[in-house]
This record gives structure tokens, C-alpha cells and sequence, in this order.
């Protein structure tokens, strides 16, 4: 069988690596583009979010690329997100293509529903169950790596001496990790390629500006949907932290993992358990953020996401008190990257100009 | 004796008799802000979040005009009244679980606001023991109940029996929707103004089932008297408040998945429901500019009613929606239901 499935970041390399080894055809999504968007946009609904306007185009050009089965995933609400694989199937029949889409409900609401897709996935590749345990491992941990060795190059790029360098490096070391089929290569692979990122030229007497990024999944997780904001700041000269990560959980090296119960910190502001997406997420992470130290943050969000836009209502509180500076991007079919390119200069030129007055105002002090 | 002020939006339509009732059977007075005007509106554009969809803009308007007026501003966090949907985790829109927050920082000189949450699912940030997380809904809303009366200042007995008796009123309401009557008449009957609102018509030209959020439908400003243009026009409205949750439960199993916002629930239900009925001569869908469920329900009853074949009209609320443009409209829909008629 032909399988495809949404494009997120650099993750297609693992889930291409998945689908090939359960015993199918991979058919690769391509980058989202501008066709893309298009696409996407011509058949969904005008106020669906960008992520809902991205996968539809997503899935339209799969379709045409001969793709026979999308995967995708499902939620538990009250994010739009877990139901747009039902409007996605319902928007695919309308237009009559000879696709099939299955979503992967949450395992820990509808764990049968799970391990009988995996089953069906496992039968119909003609793989053993053996086979199928191994194959999921280690397409976690090329999951894992993907995201070790772009962790890394977020680090690298704000000191790198030549403009790119990082860049190219992070590509040589994502395409090691694509060609990696055991455990064994895939440590290798991820050991060579961040000693390739390490090994770009860098200018350590730098001090760059930190700023977070918080907000919704979709357009923090992939570049092509937020103008590669994370490339463009780290081409500014800016350290950037990301809040999410897929293989976030596991991982205790990430600003947002040292703290524990991430919700309490939110609770002064929005007492709240869950107001779907990563709307709680991203105003305990202002507080994070500021409170390690970081000059600034910046949230991404599609427009009219709701969990989002409930949070952007709180973080002006957050701000003042704390003092971090805070700017909301709301992302549409209609933002176009010089748009965001000229906001991000002038939050970093207003974020160098407030650190440069502190460290006046702490100089006359003394 | 405090003045407990209760805005004219969002949940108003359908949970205003019960709280009315709880509130004066405690002793307390309920001041309800005006209905929606422009006024109302403007100040609500002022001080929200601008990405907001207009209901929430419009509740932070009403409560603005309430602040000056009342010792307590009465903003409950609505999670989920019921145990619904694929997983049963059906909560209400993400944007009522923040609300008393966003209300909160956006009005910091406002008087207390009480924001006991519904949660059926919870009533407290973690459930005491196994007992309580079976809970019946009725012990739950008590509890809920209990713990308002609590910030007012009244004991567990007096909130007690204030439940008690404003659940009768509940009960008395919910008989008046499923008689036919709309919410605004309902609440007209149970709590009788000067010039109470009656939608009864003698001989209808055409029934059209006119879904969507309580707050859309029923507030007159926002969708600028879309029931009086109806009923000027000879037609008869049903909406999906006058069926009972039995029925529009039933029709859960049409989907693939059931949605996770109750309202939207229940507003795709009713027009399934509707879809199936042959008095019903075409839906009439009303959704707020911006609204992030809409985007979904909206797409899916027109594709819905296009397979079933019934006559499907979205009207889409915003501020700057203006009569004569929905007026325009309704009336070349329903040209269209007469060419239609004539034709068969």
C-alpha cells in the first residue's frame, strides 16, 4: 500500500522510515509550499486555522502523487485539531478522490482503537510482530535524534561566524540520520552529525539575545508554516528556545522540562486544567521564560486559534509583571515572510535596546 | 444581601432561569445587564482581546456596563455539563473554560468575580476519592451550587435548598422549550415582563430550523432581529433548544466522531435531526465571525444538507453586520423555498 502522511518539521524522516518498514510504500510529503497553501485553501472552511488549510493541500498533493492511505492523528478536544481528520475524510469524498484516511486516536482514550490500526498496518505489510516492536523503536529514536540534532543547531547558529554554515551542517547530519537502519547507525549518525554541527566555525565572544517560542504545535513544529522563524532569528544573532519538542517528554535538557508540574505555574493567571491545544502550555511558559532569564518571547499561532487567542488575553498581565517583552504572531494564508521578518528585527532591536539600558542603569548604580 | 450581576450573553439563553432563582431564593438581588446594544458592543470591542470572536466581545461589554451596578459579577468557568462524545470528554468552547480569566485581567477595578466551575468530570482540581469522581450530575451541580452560596456568604443548607428549588424552575423550563416555545419566550413566561416576546404564528407560510449558538440566535442586536425578519415573513422557527437531549442524542451516531463543544453538539444534532423532518423546509445556520468551531459545524451541515437535499442558508454574524444585508438575504432564501414549492 501506498502511505502518506501530514508533514511536521524534520519528523517525515522517521515516519518515512516507519512506513517502509512496516512492509508499505512511502509516499514522502512534500515541504508544505505555496501550491500547498493553495490548495489547502481553495476547499477548507475561510476560518479553519492554517494548520487544518496545510494538511488539506498536504493531503491533495499526495493524492496526486499516487498516496492510497493517509495517516493521520486524532485528539480528545477541545482543540479543532482532533476533529479535523473527520472534515478532512468528509472534504476528500466530496471531491471524490480515492483516498483513505485513518487517525490515530489518543492510546490512552481509545487504546484498542490503536493496536488494531498497528495490527491492520502490520498485516497488511506482511511483517512480524517482532519486526514491527523494532521498527517503532528505532523510529523513536530517530525521532530523537532529528530533534538532538536540531536542538543543536538552534544553539550553534546565533555564534556562527559564516551565515549558513549551521544550516548546511544540521541538512548534512538530518540526511546521516535519514540513511541510518539499526540502532547501532543511528547512534553513529546522530554522534557524527552533531560533531559536525559542533565543528562550525563560531564566534564565542558573542552574547545573544534569548528568546523563547511558545504557542501552538503545528507552526512552532514546522519551519515551512512559520517563515523558518527559528533560522531567521538564529541569523540575527538570536538564541532561541523552543517550548516543543516531539520527543519533548523525554528529554530533561529543554528549558520547559526542568520545571515539574508545568500547569501550576499557569495557575495564577488561568485556572485552568486544559483549555485544549497548548493554550495553558504557553502562559506558564512566559513564566518560565522569564524567570530564567530570557530577554524575550515570541508566540506563534495560527489566526482564530482559540486556545491561543485566550492566552494572548492573559499574557499582556504576564508581561507587565514580570517585565518580558512579549509579541504574538498570528500566522494566515495572507502573512508573508518579509511581514515577519521586519517584526522580528524590530522585537530584537527593542529587546537589545532594553538589555543595553539595564546594563546603563546597573553601571550608574554602583 | 449582595447584587449579584449576570451579563445578557453566552450561557444567558440557557441557564438564566436557574440561577435567577438561586440567587433571589438566597436572598440576593440579580441584576441583569440590558440587552446587547451598540453601546454595549463598543466597549466590548474596546476592551477584549482583539482575535476574539464577537460573543466574547460582546460578554465583555455587558460586563462592563454591569461593573458600577453590582457587588459581585457572576461568571461562572463552564467546562462540561455532561458525559458526552467519542471519549467523553465534551467540554464547552475553549474560549468559556478562560473566560473568568480573561475577565479578570481585563477588569481589574471590577467588583469579585464568582467563577465556580461546571465540570462534571471534576468539581475540584483533583476529586477527593473514587466516590466522588462517580458522582451523579445532580450532587455535582449541588456541590457547584454550595460553592457559590460559599462566596456570597450563605450556608450549605440555604444553598441547598436554593437548589432545590431552582432545579423545579430548571425543570419547568426545559417543559416550556420542549413545548415549542424559544428560550426569550420560556424566560418571558417564567419571569413575566411588561411586553412579554411571542414568536406564535397562526398559519406559518413556511417551518425553517434555524441552528446555531444560543447567543447568536437569540440575541436580537448581533444578528440584527433575524427572528423578527422570520417572523414577519410568515415562518414558523424551530431551533435545536426545543428538543430534548434524548432526541438530539440519537442523532450522535450520524457522524464519525462526535464534535467536543457541547453547543456545537447540540447545534449539528438539531440540524440532522431537522434535515430528516419533512415539515422542515430548509436550515438556517447562524455563526459568529470567527468562531473556531463554526469553521467545522458550518462545512459539515452544508455538505450535510447538500447530500440530503434540503435548502441550507449560513448567515455569518459580525460588528459590522448590518439589517439590510441579512434582510436581503433571507429574503431571496426564501423566494428560493417558494420557487421550489411551486415547482413541485
Amino acid at each position: 500500500m501506498k502511505i502518506s502522511f501530514p508533514h511536521m518539521g524534520y519528523s517525515y524522516i522517521a515516519l518515512k522510515w516507519l512506513v517502509e518498514n512496516l512492509g508499505h510504500e512511502c509516499i514522502v510529503p512534500p515541504e508544505p509550499s505555496k501550491r500547498t497553501l493553495d490548495l489547502g485553501v481553495r476547499h477548507a472552511p475561510e476560518f479553519a486555522c492554517i494548520p487544518y488549510k496545510i494538511l488539506m493541500g498536504t493531503y491533495l498533493e499526495v493524492a496526486e502523487m499516487g498516496a492510497e492511505l493517509i495517516l493521520s492523528s486524532g485528539g480528545r478536544g477541545p482543540c479543532r485539531a482532533g476533529y479535523y481528520w473527520v472534515m478532512h475524510r468528509y472534504l476528500l469524498e466530496e471531491l471524490g478522490l480515492d483516498v483513505k484516511l485513518i487517525a490515530f486516536e489518543p492510546p490512552l482514550n481509545d487504546l484498542k482503537g490503536f493496536f488494531k490500526t498497528i495490527h491492520w498496518l502490520r498485516k497488511t505489510g506482511g511483517r512480524s510482530v517482532k519486526e514491527v516492536l523494532n521498527a517503532l523503536e528505532v523510529t523513536w529514536e530517530k525521532i530523537k535524534a532529528l530533534d538532538d540534532l536540531e536542538l543543536c543547531s538552534h544553539e550553534t547558529r546565533p555564534y556562527e561566524v559564516n551565515r549558513g554554515d549551521t544550516t548546511r551542517a544540521l541538512w548534512k547530519g538530518l540526511d546521516m540520520v535519514d540513511q541510518a537502519n539499526t540502532l547501532a547507525e543511528l547512534a553513529e549518525a546522530r554522534h557524527e552529525g552533531l560533531r559536525l554541527l559542533e565543528s562550525v566555525p563560531r564566534d564565542n565572544s558573542r552574547n545573544p539575545l534569548k528568546i523563547g517560542i511558545i504557542g501552538e504545535i503545528y507552526v512552532v513544529l514546522e519551519p515551512a508554516a512559520n517563515h523558518y522563524i527559528q533560522i531567521m532569528l538564529g541569523e540575527m544573532g538570536v538564541h532561541t528556545d523552543r517550548s516543543i519538542y516531539l520527543s519533548a517528554y523525554t528529554r530533561n535538557n529543554t528549558i520547559v522540562n526542568l520545571e515539574g508540574d508545568i500547569k501550576a505555574m499557569a495557575r495564577p493567571y488561568l485556572n485552568a486544567d486544559t483549555i485544549g491545544g497548548h493554550g495553558v502550555n504557553s502562559v506558564a511558559e512566559t513564566v518560565l521564560y522569564a524567570k530564567h532569564g530570557f530577554d524575550g518571547v515570541v508566540q506563534l499561532a495560527p489566526f482564530a486559534c482559540i486556545p491561543e487567542i485566550v492566552a494572548k488575553g492573559i499574557l499582556p498581565t504576564i508581561s507587565q509583571e514580570y517585565g518580558i517583552p512579549v509579541l504574538t504572531i498570528f500566522i494566515d494564508e495572507q502573512t508573508g515572510k518579509a511581514g515577519v521578518q521586519t517584526r522580528l528585527e524590530a522585537f530584537v532591536d527593542l529587546l537589545q535596546r532594553r538589555r543595553e539600558n539595564k546594563a546603563k542603569s546597573e553601571r550608574l548604580a554602583i | 444581601m449582595a447584587k449579584v450581576g449576570i451579563p445578557h450573553a453566552l450561557a444567558y439563553y440557557l441557564y438564566y432561569p436557574f440561577w435567577k432563582t438561586f440567587f433571589e431564593k438566597l436572598g440576593h438581588e440579580v441584576v441583569v445587564s440590558t440587552p446587547t446594544t451598540r453601546a454595549i458592543l463598543d466597549r466590548g470591542v474596546e476592551e477584549t482581546v482583539n482575535d476574539a470572536c464577537i460573543p466574547i466581545k460582546i460578554y465583555h461589554g455587558h460586563v462592563a456596563s454591569l461593573i458600577d451596578q453590582v457587588d459581585y459579577i457572576f461568571c461562572p468557568r463552564l467546562i462540561s455539563v455532561r458525559r458526552h462524545g467519542d471519549f467523553g470528554t465534551e467540554t464547552f468552547c475553549p474560549k468559556f473554560l478562560g473566560l473568568p480569566d480573561l475577565i479578570r485581567l481585563t477588569f481589574t477595578g471590577a467588583p469579585p468575580i464568582i467563577d465556580t466551575p461546571i465540570d462534571i468530570n471534576q468539581l475540584e482540581s483533583k476529586p477527593k476519592s473514587k466516590k466522588d469522581k462517580k458522582r451523579k450530575p445532580a450532587e455535582i451541580m449541588e456541590a457547584a451550587c454550595v460553592e457559590t452560596g460559599d462566596r456570597l456568604g450563605n450556608s450549605i443548607t440555604q444553598s441547598r435548598a436554593a437548589y432545590q428549588k431552582a432545579a423545579q424552575v430548571h425543570q419547568r423550563f426545559l417543559t416550556l422549550l420542549e413545548q415549542g416555545k424559544l428560550p426569550p419566550e420560556a424566560i418571558d413566561i417564567l419571569f413575566p415582563p411588561e411586553n412579554p416576546i411571542s414568536y406564535e404564528l397562526e398559519n406559518p407560510e413556511f417551518n425553517l430550523a434555524v441552528v446555531g449558538y444560543p447567543y447568536a440566535i437569540y440575541d436580537h442586536y448581533i444578528n440584527v432581529g433575524l427572528l423578527n425578519i422570520l417572523h414577519k415573513e410568515n415562518i414558523k422557527v424551530y431551533t435545536q433548544d426545543t428538543l430534548s437531549d434524548k432526541i438530539l442524542n440519537q442523532e450522535a451516531s450520524e457522524l464519525p466522531k462526535s464534535m467536543f463543544w457541547y453547543f456545537s453538539n447540540r447545534a449539528v444534532y438539531g440540524a440532522l435531526y431537522y434535515m430528516k423532518k419533512g415539515y422542515i423546509d430548509g436550515i438556517v445556520h447562524i455563526t459568529a465571525f470567527a468562531c473556531g468551531p463554526d469553521s467545522m459545524v458550518d462545512r459539515l451541515l452544508e455538505i450535510e444538507a447538500r447530500r440530503r437535499g434540503k435548502p441550507y442558508l449560513p448567515i455569518s454574524i459580525d460588528e459590522h453586520t448590518g439589517e439590510s444585508g441579512v434582510r436581503t438575504r433571507v429574503e431571496a432564501f426564501v423566494d428560493m423555498l417558494r420557487y421550489r414549492r411551486d415547482k413541485k
